[in-house]
């Protein structure tokens, strides 16, 4: 049900979501509080190229620059592309499956929270004595020395919104192996919902390093333990595995979703189905799979042995097979296909020799012996960027067109959203391609400044002229956004014509019930096999009944508010005396909603089959 | 979504069936419990007896303890019966993944 075309006060909608526990909600949250971190780490990465245009600059300082480099990754990786993928799951797998809600709307809610206050919590360090400056690896050897609380924020606040994650993915997981509609096997799932599938079960797995590694992190800090000194007879290299066990699935975690939207594209606007759907299904769990065995690609010099090297070499290369059968069947699905280059589907076919520039570096890099040369200079900047950028920024960018009818019930414009593109492709690769023979040349990475006369100047120069450009695309995306929200002009179920899945057999945006009866799935694309049968929608699987529904919730926010107020506890009990005071009434808070919520039953409502009748007349159907 | 809840709850299940299935599960629980205690008095029994050394004992008690992990798995938690597929796969996938770290862990950096 539409916020907007019910005229509520604003204190009504806010009330609405501060406490919602729909998953098409849950989603608009992620979405704006994952776009505002965007463009917070998108402002730092300004900053980073403002510095390093000319040499011998002095726009920030060394150690400030270690603290906006440092926030710059933390911020994009945990607090804007987690979450911005977390949105486009949560507003579209539900409806892909054809369930009414996830399996356990609460803990949606619940994960939701955990990220927003830990990701506030981090950023609170830039008003409260600096922000972590080791990096967004933040190895031991740095952190450890860090002065001031920079590095607490870090680990108290990644832990608080790690633990949100987690409970996002195992809510995703259950919702796919229980909530299927009828008819809707393992193999008739929409490859986005396989790729949340396997993000959800990477994030299981991979999450509980970083927690693992971060609490060793905070009692090493806080508490007084030695796990990675060396000199009390700990070992900081176990921190940068932790770290990677972690990181490197982590990758995968943010680019397999991004493969998903792609398919999603490629098949839609080539009007045709997915090539070797069967394959890609195989290939997203095959890159799950090795996506485990190869962190150690990230630590080749820290002296493991050639044995290690080797055996992280090969695995390392062996994840390019499955990455590059993915890319031959997004060929293969355009090739004699239908297309229309819509803004959606321009970005997913600029994302394919992107992409495919950085998994060349990535092979390049994981031949241990080249890697001694290319590590920690600019080379490594420029692969992850275009793995990271070329793959998961663009199809936030596509799936942000796309998928934008289906959360808002708008189009955004195309003209716009095409500007957008051309703005952000030159400015992208401008930056980031001139990178590799700035490391190449011998530029090494995370440094503050360079001198003259070493031939950097020019390249370095190119690299921040290309930042603007990305930062006017993003500008200009916003006002779209503006435009297409003032205008409000709503959409149909299908604005794009050719829909396949699932969500666009219902309105733009969906009721709140999603599906008034769930439907029948009797096939891979199944509101296209109804459409090339000359349905007009899905048929029932079952006859209209009630519908239960679960009721809002403040308690969540409370969970993760307690949370919050321990951490800062936690963090100035050595300081301050208040802070085992503050430390308690955290957890209290914390503890106290949680027993609330589990003595106080709460049955949810029934929508009764008469309301749901009333509405036939608008076309909500199954 | 009544589709969607395969076991329990259903009035018309056959009963007599169901009392014969629950008897033999009893019985194998039983059968495990009693195994149990005796695996667990032979594992003291290992550690206590001083002919042993610490070689053969901790991999001999490591091996005891991943037999009465799969006991109490498939006997008390069911893991044997169907619809457990997808819980089963999680589990072994993370206990791969924990292995995996595991053996790295004692290779790359303690050996
Ligand atoms: C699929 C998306 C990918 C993402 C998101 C990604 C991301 C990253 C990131 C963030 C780093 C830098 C870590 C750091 O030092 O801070 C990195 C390094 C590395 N990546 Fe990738 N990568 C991807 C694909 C690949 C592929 C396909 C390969 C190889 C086949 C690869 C091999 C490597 C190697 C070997 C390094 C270590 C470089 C070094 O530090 O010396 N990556 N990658
Ligand atoms: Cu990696």
């Amino acid at each position: 049900m539409s916020t907007l075309a019910q005229k509520k006060g604003f204190g009504a909608v806010l009330w609405d979501y501060l406490t919602t526990v729909d998953h098409k909600k849950i989603a608009i949250l992620y979405l704006i509080a994952g776009g505002f971190f965007f463009l917070l780490g998108g402002l730092e990465a300004m900053f980073i190229r403002i510095q390093l245009a000319v040499p011998n600059n002095d726009f920030v300082s060394a150690g400030l620059y270690n603290e906006i480099l440092t926030m710059h990754g933390t911020t994009m990786i945990f607090l804007a592309a987690m979450p911005l993928i977390f949105a486009f799951m949560n507003a579209v797998m539900p409806l892909q499956i054809g369930a009414r809600d996830v399996a356990f709307p609460f803990l949606n809610s619940l994960g939701f929270w955990l990220f927003f206050f830990g990701g506030v919590f981090l950023n609170l360090s830039w008003f409260l004595g600096g922000a972590p400056d080791a990096g967004w690896t933040s190895y031991a050897s740095l952190s450890l020395a860090s002065e001031g609380h920079g590095i607490d924020f870090y680990a108290l606040g990644l832990q608080i919104s790690g633990a949100g994650t987690l409970i996002g993915g195992i809510n995703f997981l259950v919702t796919i192996i229980n909530m299927r509609a009828p008819g809707m096997t393992y193999m008739r799932m929409p490859m986005f919902t396989w790729a949340t599938f396997v993000t959800s079960a990477l994030i299981l797995f991979a999450f509980p390093a970083l927690t693992v590694g971060l609490f060793l992190l905070v009692f090493d800090r806080m508490f007084g333990s030695n796990f990675f000194d060396a000199s009390m007879g700990g070992n900081t290299i176990i921190w940068e595995h932790f770290f990677w066990i972690f990181g490197h699935p982590e990758v995968y975690i943010l680019v397999l979703p991004a493969f998903g939207i792609f398919s999603e594209i490629f098949s839609i606007f080539s009007r045709k189905r997915l090539f070797g759907y069967s394959s890609m299904v195989f290939a997203t769990v095959l890159i799950g799979f090795l996506g485990f065995m190869v962190w150690a690609h990230h630590m080749f010099t820290t002296g493991m042995g050639p044995i290690a090297n080797a055996i992280f070499a090969v695995a390392t290369m062996a994840i390019a097979v499955p990455t590059g059968i993915k890319i031959f069947n997004w060929l293969f699905t355009m090739w004699g296909g239908s297309i229309t280059f819509t803004t959606p589907m321009l970005w997913a076919v600029a994302f394919i020799p992107s992409f495919v520039a950085g998994g060349v570096t990535g092979v390049m890099l994981a031949s241990a012996a080249q890697d001694y040369q290319y590590h920690d200079s600019y080379f490594v900047v420029a692969h992850f960027h275009y793995v990271i950028v070329g793959g998961v920024v663009f199809a936030l960018f596509a799936g942000a067109h796309l998928y934008w009818p289906k959360m808002f019930g708008t189009m955004l414009n195309e003209l716009l959203g095409k500007i957008t593109f051309v703005l952000f492709f030159i400015g992208f690769h401008l930056t980031f391609f001139i990178q590799h023979f700035l490391g190449l040349w011998g530029m090494p990475r995370r440094i503050f400044t360079f001198l003259p006369g070493q031939g950097l100047e020019t390249a370095n120069m190119v690299s921040t002229v290309g930042a603007f450009f990305m930062a006017a695309a993003v500008i200009i995306m916003l006002i779209n956004i503006v435009i297409t929200s003032v205008k409000n002009e709503k959409v149909g179920n299908d604005p794009w014509g050719d829909g396949r899945t699932l969500e666009w057999a219902i309105p733009s945006p969906p009721p709140f019930y999603n599906f008034k009866q769930l439907p029948l799935v009797r096939g891979l694309d199944a509101y296209w096999l109804e459409k090339m049968e000359g349905k007009k929608g899905m048929s029932p699987a079952e006859p209209l009944g009630d519908i239960h529904m679960p009721n809002n919730s403040f308690i969540p926010f409370v969970i993760s508010f307690g949370l919050f107020v321990a951490a800062f506890g936690a963090m100035y009990r050595a300081d301050h005396s208040w802070g085992i005071p503050v430390l308690i009434v955290g957890l209290l808070i914390t503890l106290g909603s949680m027993f609330i919520r589990s003595v106080k039953d709460d049955h949810g409502f029934h929508i009764h089959k008469e309301d749901l009748e009333d509405n036939n007349d608008k076309g909500v159907k199954a | 979504m009544a589709n969607q809840q395969p076991n329990s709850g259903n009035p018309r299940v056959d009963i007599e069936y169901r009392r014969k299935k629950s008897a033999e599960e009893m019985k194998h629980q039983v059968i495990t419990f009693a195994m149990m205690i005796f695996l667990t008095i032979v594992a003291f029994v290992a550690a206590g007896y001083e002919g042993f050394s610490a070689w053969f004992i901790v991999p001999f008690i490591l091996i005891l303890a991943i037999v009465q992990v799969i006991f109490q798995l498939y006997y008390f938690m069911h893991m044997s019966h169907k619809g457990h597929e997808a819980p089963a796969l999680f589990l072994y996938s993370g206990a791969f993944v924990g292995f995996i770290t595991i053996i790295a862990f004692l290779t790359v950096i303690w050996w």
